[in-house]
């Protein structure tokens, strides 16, 4: 498959970087040039990959037409994507009635099996679906833009490097070589990783990835590993992420207890037999795909009841018989809710690595510290990579979710929605503004996904990739520019850079969500930049959910509406500082100067993707209609905890008065934003100085981001310190005392050991040695060399000898 | 009774053996000339010789029939060719001797002491 090559030509290129990075070329810099081949080659295997996907099932979402038609009966007819189908269905051919009504297209299958334990089957294989078709051209190409501007922006790394912001203990800047090379490996496995996390096929293999994408942010974000603020954000980005990452593995462990199986689609196996995959368990396809607890995770969960069934079996010959009686019993503890929280857990634990992953409230925090790292780095975590990979999983999962796992989504993308807007009213950082941007709209992902709009979400997800990058390689030709991330310092840049100026404001109208709203018929869909459709269709999807839950629904849309307004006076705010008015600092002025080409080329490319990657052509050709094919159809059902909660189907939000609300909404809000923006910093009617002190304690309180690092600090950091002082203390004085007790031990007895050698076994052979000698010096004498001598003593030996011989016998 | 009376039997071949070996014994140790010391040597030889042939005389023996009854003389003969070979080693040691010491004086030769 194409897009397996595409996944595994950055690996490739990593290994090669990593054994030959610091040979290729004058400082390595060959290195980036065959990542960025590599990851052109992947773009490349996407693009066909996309091309083949829709020369085979066009834009259509043909399975779901009978799903639709069932839903939209009370009249809110969904004037989008219902007709689309039906067109698409022509399009598509006939080869879509081969297969069973409604579930979406997905090419499954193991690759390599791992490792077989019992029935857990440890494998690499892949899932691919139309959103795993369009996720892979959007990394890829994304990608590959930030490869290119990060040719150009990091090439200060081509030669050796002061670190003008590390000082040595002897008052110097730091002095080391560059790191070119190391810069493009990182990146080469980074896209690696995020495309393995897109195409593997079953939850363990998302995981690893899912680690390998952590990993390699931390690497990245810890790149000027000299820097301590660099080297505490790289830490804390891994650690807050392992926090989620715990939640993660107890839903998998949730999971598989319930289901015995990792694997997301139905696998057939050699012998033609079919192992089914979470999501057909979850969503049974011969139960219209209503969401169901499976019988597997019934009987996990009520395992007491199951042991009383076999132990009042225990004296009946007929060994199926407990079997049977669990059968029949099933349906009645499926009805007493049995595995139903199993399942809940299984939702929310997933979803608990995503918020790790995506940065979601409460574990925000390390989003923003991000910025650390080099600026092609954030733009690659906050719009293709990283952060996706949470909204992504939590998309892909969504088949899994109860209503109350949905609900809990929504919740946090609306708090973090609202807290991340707001701090970025304030920041002044240009990079944490994107930062808090980022999180902000990763919140509005979340929350859309939360009330039930799937294809919202994802579709936001896929839009923001595009702004959000263009935005932060704008940012980073801004600091490239001027040296300083700090917009208090900046100002008038538009003259000196026009085109980051102009590609960045249409990155700022995208992300706000600029367009005309749908003027009564008379302009039925509006027209604008893509996020405009994205939040558009997010924003609708909250409205139609408050209308059917007023209770949850209020807050929900309060909070996209009122995050909505935030963003554009925000992103203007931004934009109106750097770019507008006269330079502030006149020193920084005077240096700024365009980005090379190699460097805002890529900036272009991603604005026109920013501006039109929304747009619908010829009325069927749209991301939407795309990703529609890879939604499980059915509903999530009845929640138990939640019985009131109704999720509206997606395709109601299209409905023409719901649309219009939001439509209006989004638009005015929006426009509220800016126009706010364009007081306070563009015409400067009012002074954000006299506003600021008016409003000190709010300003305050925003300014050090609701203080969520020293709450974090206080509860988690401090007593964390504090054990591992009472540890250390334990350690060095108990276990190492212990220890050098024993050394100090095994010092004595060797000691005495030694004395013993020395002075006994020593002194006996010594003193052996010494008679020897002593008895052959004193014969020394005896040997005269006197032949006539020898001769006298013979004789008289001999004589002597005879005499006493003589003698002997004779007694 | 006159022992030169007595017709000859053992004792006078014994007591011209222990004669001849006594002589050679007092030869060896009281010659400083190692040619002498060598004839000395001779005389010991031969006065076992002398023991040796005289003691394996029908005489002495008790049963004829045991053997050839000549053991003594192939002793004897034994000895001769020892003495021969050992004559020949130790004049040649006499002759080196003499080539690095131009003497033959044993007390002279006392480089092995201890």
């Amino acid at each position: 498959m194409l897009l397996g090559i595409a996944w595994l030509v950055p690996l490739a290129s990593f290994t090669l970087i990593v054994l030959f990075g610091p040979r290729m070329g004058k400082h390595g810099v060959g290195a980036a040039y065959l990542a960025t081949s590599a990851i052109v080659i992947g773009l490349v295997c996407s693009l066909i990959a996309l091309a083949g996907w829709l020369g085979k099932y066009g834009f259509s979402s043909a399975p779901h037409e009978a799903e639709i038609a069932a839903s939209t009966d009370d009249g809110a007819e969904g004037h989008g994507t219902a007709g689309h189908a039906a067109e698409g269905h022509h399009a598509a051919g006939g080869e879509e009635h081969g297969r069973p009504l409604g579930k979406p297209v997905a090419y499954t299958a193991d690759w390599y099996t791992l490792g077989e334990f019992g029935s857990l089957k440890i494998s690499i294989s892949y899932y691919i679906d139309a959103l795993t078709v369009a996720m892979f051209a959007m990394v890829t190409l994304i990608a590959s833009c930030i490869h290119f501007y990060a040719i150009g922006y990091m090439h200060d790394e081509l030669h050796d490097v002061t670190d003008h912001e590390v000082t040595l203990s002897d008052g110097h800047h730091l002095h080391r070589p560059g790191r070119f090379h190391r810069f493009f490996q990182y990146l080469s496995l980074f896209c690696f990783s995020m495309l393995g996390l897109v195409y593997a096929g079953n939850i363990l293999m998302v995981f690893v990835f899912w680690e390998l994408v952590g990993i390699c942010s931390y690497f990245l974000i810890g790149f000027y590993i000299e820097r301590k603020s660099a080297s505490n954000a790289a830490n804390k980005a891994f650690i807050v992420n392992r926090v989620g990452d715990f939640g993660m593995i107890i839903g998998m462990m949730a999971l598989w207890s319930g289901l015995g199986t990792f694997a997301f689609g139905d696998i057939e196996d050699a012998d033609g037999n079919v192992r089914p995959g979470i999501f057909s368990l979850v969503r049974d396809p011969a139960h219209g795909f209503e969401l169901a607890v499976p019988d597997r995770m019934v009987r996990a969960a009520a395992f007491d009841n199951v042991d009383e069934v076999v132990v009042d079996h225990a004296g009946n010959p007929d060994r199926l018989a407990p079997e049977s009686e669990i059968e029949s019993r099933l349906p009645s503890w499926r009805a007493e809710h049995y595995g139903y929280w199993l399942l809940v857990i299984a939702g929310v634990g997933i979803f608990c690595g995503c918020v790790g992953k995506s940065a979601q409230f409460p574990l925000h925090v390390w989003l923003p510290d991000a910025m650390e790292g080099p600026t092609p780095v954030s733009a690659l975590v906050h719009s293709a990579t990283m952060v996706a990979a949470g909204v992504y999983l939590t998309g892909r999962f969504y088949p899994v979710f109860t209503p109350e796992a949905r609900l809990v989504i929504a919740y946090t993308g609306g708090i973090t929605l609202l807290l991340a807007a707001t701090i970025a009213i304030t920041a002044t950082d240009i990079k944490r503004v994107l930062a808090y941007s980022t999180v902000s709209q990763l919140g509005y992902m979340m929350l859309a996904l939360g009330v039930g709009g799937w294809i919202a979400g994802l579709f936001h997800l896929i839009t923001h990739a595009f702004f959000k990058s263009l935005l932060f390689l704008c940012s980073g030709s801004v600091i490239h520019a001027c040296h300083t991330n700090e917009m208090p310092r900046m100002g008038g840049l538009r003259k000196k850079m026009p085109w980051t100026a102009y590609t960045m404001l249409a990155g700022c109208l995208a992300i706000i969500g600029a367009g005309l709203p749908p003027l009564f018929g008379f302009w039925p869909f509006g027209f604008g930049l893509s996020g405009f459709y994205s939040k558009d269709s997010i924003i609708a999807q909250a409205y139609s959910f408050w209308t059917e839950n007023p209770t949850h629904g209020a807050f929900l849309f309060a909070a996209a509406a009122g995050g909505a307004s935030m963003t554009a006076f925000y992103m203007f705010r931004l934009w109106f500082m750097t770019f507008a008015g006269p330079p502030r600092d006149h020193h920084v002025y005077e240096h700024a100067h365009e980005s090379p080409k190699i460097m805002y080329v890529p900036l272009v490319i991603l604005a026109v993707f920013a501006c039109c990657i929304g747009w619908t052509i010829r009325g069927t050709w749209s991301v939407t209609n795309l990703i529609e094919q890879a939604r499980w159809p059915g509903e999530a059902g009845v929640g138990v905890l939640l019985p009131s909660l109704v999720y509206p189907n997606e395709h109601l939000s299209h409905g023409h008065e719901i649309h219009l609300v939001a439509g209006f909404t989004a638009f005015s809000t929006a426009l509220g934003g800016l126009l706010l923006a364009v007081i306070f910093y563009g015409v400067r009617w009012l002074n954000p100085g006299e506003v600021r002190q008016q409003f000190a304690p709010v300003y305050t309180f925003l300014l050090n981001k609701w203080y969520f690092d020293e709450l974090y600090d206080l509860l988690f950091v401090r007593p964390a310190h504090f054990v591992a002082l009472i540890i250390a203390w334990f350690d060095k004085k108990v276990i190492d005392g212990f220890i050098d007790n024993l050394a100090r031990w095994t010092r004595g007895v060797a000691t005495i050991d030694d004395m013993i050698d020395r002075y006994f076994v020593d002194g006996l052979v010594n003193l052996t040695a010494a008679w020897t000698y002593s008895l052959g010096q004193s014969f020394r004498g005896l040997q005269t060399g006197k032949l006539r001598q020898y001769v006298m003593l013979i004789v008289i030996g001999t004589v002597a000898l005879t005499v006493i011989i003589n003698f002997a016998a004779a007694r | 009774m006159n022992p030169l009376a007595e017709p000859i039997g053992i004792s006078h071949f014994m007591v011209v053996g222990a004669i001849m070996f006594v002589s050679g014994v007092v030869c060896m140790a009281a010659k400083r000339n190692a040619l002498g010391v060598l004839m000395g040597i001779e005389l010991v030889l031969n006065g076992a010789n002398v023991n040796f042939v005289a003691l394996s005389s029908d005489f002495l023996r008790g049963n004829p029939a045991d053997g050839l009854g000549l053991d003594g003389q192939f002793i004897a003969l034994f000895v001769i060719v020892l003495a021969a070979a050992e004559a020949a080693v130790a004049l040649a040691i006499v002759l080196n001797f003499y080539n690095n010491h131009a003497t033959i004086d044993v007390d002279r030769a006392d480089e092995l002491k201890g």
